[in-house]
């Protein structure tokens, strides 16, 4: 081929590769944020007619499976579990009766990372924290998480009373939970954690050997020990130090929701249905023993 | 034809003399004035072919790099993909795991090619009474290139400990260098067999010839040919190799992707994504430039291609 | 002087390949120190029976007697009959991943369990032999065809084989190069190697062979002394067959 040829070819390659780059500007807000921003309390909630993806129905994501006890028998939208009740209450409160509230899946990952939502709030064991903030927005905390740590009778570190106790464990927990953070930077193990894409695969882990012990928020903890598990238990908290870990429902960054749903949720403790519900679902974490 | 028996170019032509020296009696031989014309005119056009290589090639990375940077989605795209300080912050982790990634590509591909070898020699064998061996082999080839990689990883990697048979070992990477060994092996197998079919019988009937046995001729004329023809295709399963090396982090291992993905949901951007990637890309460079010198170095048929 | 076997016998020798029959109750006695060269016509079935001879094909029917045993029996082990004789075919097969020096001694070192610097030793004097004694470290791509086959033939010899098998080594040379080969497999000859040779080169046979066999329609027409069979054939299709040599130019 022609070297004049050759140079037309050179640049004709160049234009797709320029509209591609020119193409890809951010998608616009699919709602002008509030003007008075994410903070203020008086902004306008008007009931059941909430800035939502979809007009009139309020959508909720959550992870699958969804684990029990946050939900029950993997159906989040029965109502069933401390998570699925919650949510239900917020949706209440905004307006959105039970049949106007839809659920979507939404991996872990997924929700808390960067980038468009596919929920109006997210559910899902998240705790709120000011890393997280950068990305996306946090509701009012609705549940004060304590760490806990599961494992097996049978395990090597059944007698263990002290975060001391663990170092030379090999320990597990779900990438990007703050479980994982109370291992590297609570406990500090001598081994490396495993760390897995999901608690099931956590669990498979805990019951084949290849790890001594979980790491989990304390509910999900009773919850395995006692129901999941062969001979599980709960060999302890870990102390809250500093300000209490909370879970949030997530919302998109600069979510014209964030404030509605912050109230709700601040509502729903003042009036104490969040401890009501608690009680019916969580079990009593009376039971498990501080780990110092 | 005489030139086709004569090999490669300048080779002694059956001991009759050496030809790079001038015939005796007649000058050494010096470009006659129109040849130095040619030349200094092909001079000319290649420096101002390079000359505006170079400087169109300038002229769009600029013009790229400009482009992208102006574009109102540019600072979005810098904040989710090209953190400095998460960049910084990802290197010593993925480091770390793509050092574990290198171990498990290195035992695993040893491994593998034994195996393969001999699963290749065995669907290869010829005589009614291996039958059987045939059979087995290429149910072993069919089934382990038929199931997808991760679901033999989940198979062995949590179904095989949870029998808890005694003897056992506990580490996740061992179960997921089996699982990479099983499947890795059914491929490597079949493009070794493609590559000893491939051998010429007269290779066989040469050796046999020399009473060389069945063992023998595979060992030392039919195999090192076998693999020099098919080396491209095994180097291109290696470099595959390294990259599902990172497919043990799902059995809990933290392997180079799974430090990335750990250092992403800490930081909230993908730079350590973007890190992890520009390890793995630096690592299969290297190796594809070293398995081309091997191939050009062994004499690979074929490679005579090239325009 | 008392009457030696043949080294090689075959009686009643039939191969066929499918439905076409190549050797049809082919005789043909070889006595040690000479040299047989086999003539005939494309498909008349001299590759094939040199392959039979040392057993790289299985004969349908009939006797193969090598050293005083039958070989085409099946209880015979073929690989240690085929380290006593050595073929060289018209294509070279020279291995292409092994130096000139590791073709000639695989072999001596994989079959006759030579140590490696006695095996280096044979075929560097082999090598020399030919006249190749400055190609040991080239590689069968870089020499011409007459070197390769000369390397080939190499191969064959220094494992001291008692019967030499040649198909057509000449065939696929220029003229020139096929001199020089010729000219080794006299020397050969005149060292007393027992040779059996399928060619075309009738010059060649004319002045080396101890006895001529010409092959058709799967047996050996015709046998004798060079000047019998080469000037004055008995048979009829030796005649036309050697008319069609003439008029190729090739006698």
């Amino acid at each position: 081929m022609s070297a004049p040829r050759m140079r037309l070819l050179g640049a004709a390659a160049v234009l797709p590769l320029l509209a591609l780059a020119v193409g890809c500007a951010p998608a616009q807000e699919a709602s002008p944020a509030p003007a008075t921003g994410s903070g203020s309390g008086s902004a306008a909630c008007a009931p059941g007619a909430l800035p939502t993806l979809t007009g009139g129905t309020f959508t909720v994501g959550t992870d699958d499976p969804a684990y029990d006890p946050w939900f029950s028998d993997g159906d989040p939208s029965n109502g069933k579990g401390y998570e699925s009740a919650v949510a239900y209450a917020v949706a209440d409160r905004l307006g959105y009766s039970r049949d106007h509230v839809a659920w979507v899946t939404a991996t872990f990952t997924n929700a808390i990372a960067p980038g468009a939502k596919t929920f109006d709030v997210d559910v899902n064991q998240v705790s709120i924290t000011d890393e997280r903030r950068r990305t996306v927005d946090f509701s009012s905390g609705y549940y004060d998480v304590a760490q806990a740590l599961v494992t097996l009778d049978s395990s090597p570190i059944a007698g263990v009373t002290s975060t001391a106790g663990l170092a030379g464990a090999k320990l597990g927990a779900q990438v990007g939970t703050t479980s994982y953070e109370t291992i590297t930077d609570v406990i500090e193990p001598r081994q490396q954690p495993s760390v897995f894409d999901s608690n099931d695969l956590a669990v498979q882990a805990l019951e084949n050997g290849q790890v001594d012990g979980l790491v989990v928020d304390l509910p999900t903890a009773l919850y395995l020990a006692s129901a999941e598990l062969d001979g599980g238990k709960v060999l302890g908290q870990f102390p809250v130090t500093g300000t209490p870990e909370q879970f949030g429902f997530v919302l998109d960054e600069g979510s014209a929701l964030t404030a509605c749903v912050t109230q709700a949720v601040d509502a729903l403790r003042a009036d104490g249905t969040l401890a009501a519900l608690q009680q019916q679902w969580l079990t009593s974490s009376a039971g498990a023993p501080e780990l110092t | 034809m005489a030139d086709e028996q004569r090999g490669r170019a300048g080779a002694d032509l059956s001991g009759t003399g050496d030809r790079t020296a001038p015939p005796a009696g007649r000058a050494p031989w010096s470009p006659s004035p129109l040849q130095l014309d040619r030349d200094r005119y092909r001079r000319r056009a290649g420096v101002r072919s390079a000359l505006v290589a170079a400087v169109s090639t300038v002229v769009l990375g600029a013009v790229l790099v400009l482009g992208l940077t102006s574009t109102p989605g540019w600072p979005r795209i810098q904040a989710s993909f090209l953190v400095p300080s998460s960049a910084w912050a990802a290197v010593p982790d993925v480091a770390r795991g793509l050092w574990l990634n290198l171990r498990i590509m290195v035992v695993c591909a040893v491994v593998v090619f034994v195996l393969g070898v001999a699963v290749a020699v065995l669907r290869t064998l010829r005589g009614p009474v291996f039958a059987p061996v045939r059979w087995l082999a290429t149910a072993y080839t069919d089934l382990f290139r038929g199931l997808p990689l991760i679901l033999v990883l989940l198979l062995v990697g949590y179904g095989v400990p949870g029998l808890r048979l005694q003897g056992l070992p506990g580490d996740p990477v061992v179960y997921g260098c089996v699982a990479l060994v099983l499947t890795y092996t059914a491929y490597v197998a079949e493009v070794l067999r493609a590559g000893i079919e491939s051998v010429h019988p007269s290779q066989r009937a040469a050796a046999r010839a020399l009473g060389l046995g069945h063992a023998a001729t595979l060992r030392h004329v039919v195999l090192p040919q076998a693999v020099r023809r098919v080396l491209p295709a095994l180097l291109n399963d290696l470099v595959s190799l390294q990259k599902d090396s990172g497919l043990v982090s799902v059995l809990g291992v933290v392997d180079a992707i799974r430090a990335a993905q750990i250092l992403t949901a800490k930081e909230g951007n993908f730079t350590p994504y973007l890190v992890a990637g520009a390890f793995f890309v630096l690592l299969t460079i290297p190796m594809a430039r070293v398995t081309d010198a091997v191939a050009r170095r062994w004499g690979t048929p074929g490679t005579g291609g090239a325009v | 002087m008392r009457a030696e076997a043949p080294l090689l016998s075959m009686r009643g020798v039939r191969k066929a390949y499918g439905r076409t029959v190549v050797l049809d109750g082919l005789d043909l006695d070889v006595a040690a120190h000479r040299c047989v060269v086999l003539i005939g016509a494309s498909g008349s079935g001299k590759s094939t029976l040199l392959r039979c001879a040392n057993l790289l094909e299985t004969v349908d029917d009939g006797v193969v007697e090598f050293e005083g045993r039958d070989i085409a029996d099946p209880r015979v082990d073929a690989d240690a009959v085929r380290a006593r004789t050595g073929i060289v075919f018209q294509a070279f097969n020279l291995f292409p991943h092994l130096s000139v020096l590791d073709n000639v001694t695989l072999a001596p070192r994989r079959v006759h369990g030579v140590p490696r610097a006695e095996a280096e030793d044979r075929a560097v004097a082999m090598l020399r032999r030919v006249g190749l004694a400055d190609k040991v470290r080239a590689r069968p791509d870089d020499l011409s065809g007459g070197q390769q086959q000369r390397v080939a033939i190499a191969r064959s010899l220094v494992n001291d084989p008692v019967l030499m098998l040649f198909d057509e080594v000449t065939s696929a040379l220029d003229p020139e190069l096929v001199a020089e080969v010729l000219g080794l497999l006299r020397e050969l000859r005149q060292d007393g190697v027992t040779m059996v040779v399928a060619t075309h080169e009738m010059g060649f046979a004319r002045r080396v062979a101890d006895e001529v066999c010409f092959l058709d329609g799967g047996r050996v027409l015709e046998r004798g002394a060079p000047q019998q069979v080469l000037e004055d054939p008995r048979e009829p299709r030796t005649r036309a067959f050697l008319r069609s040599i003439v008029a190729a130019g090739r006698m």
